[in-house]
């Protein structure tokens, strides 16, 4: 038998589940798709007392687009945002993340909030959620609550979700017309874990730089913000030199970690390599008149 | 019986109303494999990456050996035992794969036929590179994928030419 022995419940209502959560006293695991959890609970890397499914909980699934942002219910699958075609179109960058995801037969159970809440640093969500002002809705005994994203990823795969709180959902905002976005990752294979990635959001008015947003991830403890390689770009003519300057300049935001899949130093070029192809794509979007 | 470490399961397999009892730790591959004795899935990584465990669940591709068994309550799996008729003729796919030599060992086959079942269905334009990486998630040790990408590649040939 693979995974230690855990109770298993699978509440219908969130009210239930944070019961459930306190019952447990912070020995329990949600389930959402268990893409991230399962593997762990069969190499017995986890071992929770009760695992809380949220699989019958209504009303956590779906995603709802609203002007300039967009709702996702927490177990919504990841499957389900890459088909919805008017989100995509809306953001390309949702549509390249999505695709090096996994695999489809991975993304066809596990959800967006499972990701966020999994928090690991080489996770495509957590970067989107960074580029794209994401904000967390968290539930919990103490009522509902909204984190922002950067508050929300903590530490390595550490969240700011208390033993009684349950992510809910994720809002993000869209890039407004003149902006431009981009995702890139490398990974040893199709669908492996990324050794290094870069979400990139760039708004450009009469020749400037009006916005931007750098988000990295594989490169630290949790997804970052390149926020000095932000400063570097806003307010200046988008040409490469800057791209390649800012991209010099992730170094203050990131902490790369040598292993079996690379050396820091590999990483860390990876992660300069990808942030000014991911600058110059999302320029390009930005200029050619399309939204996104 | 329900207590929190067994469960009742109900759901449909191939087409059958299937009611048993199991452990809630058990994975969706391990229920199918020792509790039905349906072992044509198999088991390479049982970590997702290798997809010989790809099962359809509810007519998507899941990886069975991430899917707990009590995860499936309700849904329709099917299973490679499910794919041929009950008098045994192949279905298109598994003719496809036998007429291309897309299987030599047939350990990843269920798997990759999970996998292009999901993938036809959507009447995709069935390029090279599409192909190539929707198989991505399918590992294969023996024929070198050429075969297999070839069957796939000629199935979405024909099932575009079925919607004129």
């Amino acid at each position: 038998m693979k995974p230690a022995p855990f109770d298993y419940l699978a509440p219908e209502s969130i009210g239930d589940a944070v019961a459930a959560l306190v019952e447990y006293g912070g020995h329990a695991k949600i389930l959402a798709g268990g893409q991230s959890l399962v593997p762990m609970l069969a190499f017995r890397i986890a071992r929770p007392a009760a695992l809380i499914d949220l699989g019958r909980v209504p009303g956590l699934t779906g995603l709802a687009l609203e002007g300039d942002s967009v709702s996702i219910g927490a177990m919504t699958t990841h499957r389900s945002v890459e088909l919805s075609e008017g989100l995509i179109g809306r953001c390309p960058m949702l549509g390249e993340a999505l695709a090096v995801l996994g695999h489809v037969a991975i993304r066809n159970v596990g959800t967006v909030g499972g990701s966020m809440a999994h928090a690991d640093p080489a996770a495509e969500w957590p970067a989107i959620a960074l580029a794209l002002e994401g904000r967390l809705a968290v539930s919990g005994t103490g009522g509902e609550r909204s984190v922002a994203a950067a508050d929300f990823l903590t530490g390595w795969m550490t969240t700011a979700l208390m033993p009684d709180e349950i992510l809910v959902g994720v809002e993000l905002t869209l890039p407004p017309s003149g902006t431009g976005s981009a995702f890139l990752e490398v990974a040893r294979r199709h669908g492996d874990f990324a050794l290094a990635g870069a979400a990139v959001v760039l708004s450009i008015e009469d020749g400037l730089v009006s916005r931007v947003r750098i988000a990295l991830l594989g490169l630290g403890l949790t997804a970052v913000r390149a926020e000095e390689a932000e400063g570097l770009i806003a307010g200046r003519e988008p040409t490469l030199e800057a791209f390649e300057a800012a991209s010099a300049a992730i170094e203050s935001s990131i902490q790369p970690l040598g292993d079996q899949q690379g050396t820091a130093d590999y990483k860390r070029h990876l992660g300069r390599v990808l942030t000014v192809r991911a600058l110059t794509k999302a320029h390009e979007r930005a200029t050619n008149g399309a939204v996104g | 019986m329900n207590d929190r470490r067994n469960h009742q399961l109900s759901l449909t397999v191939n087409g059958t109303e299937t009611r048993a009892v199991t452990e809630v730790r058990v994975s969706l591959a391990d229920f199918l494999r020792d509790k039905l004795g349906l072992t044509g899935t198999h088991l390479g990584c049982e970590h997702g990456v290798c997809g010989a465990c790809t099962v359809m669940m509810d007519d998507m591709a899941v990886r069975s050996c991430l899917v707990l068994a009590v995860q499936a309550e309700g849904r329709r799996v099917t299973t490679v035992e499910g794919f041929a008729a009950a008098d045994g003729t192949l279905n298109p796919i598994q003719e496809a794969f036998a007429e291309r030599h897309a299987l030599q060992c047939g350990f990843c086959t269920p798997g990759f036929l999970a996998t292009v079942a999901e993938y036809l269905a959507e009447r995709p334009t069935g390029t090279e590179a599409e192909v190539r990486e929707r198989l991505a998630g399918n590992l294969c040790r023996c024929t070198g994928y050429q075969n297999i990408v070839d069957a796939v590649m000629k199935l979405a040939e024909q099932s575009a030419g079925d919607l004129t």
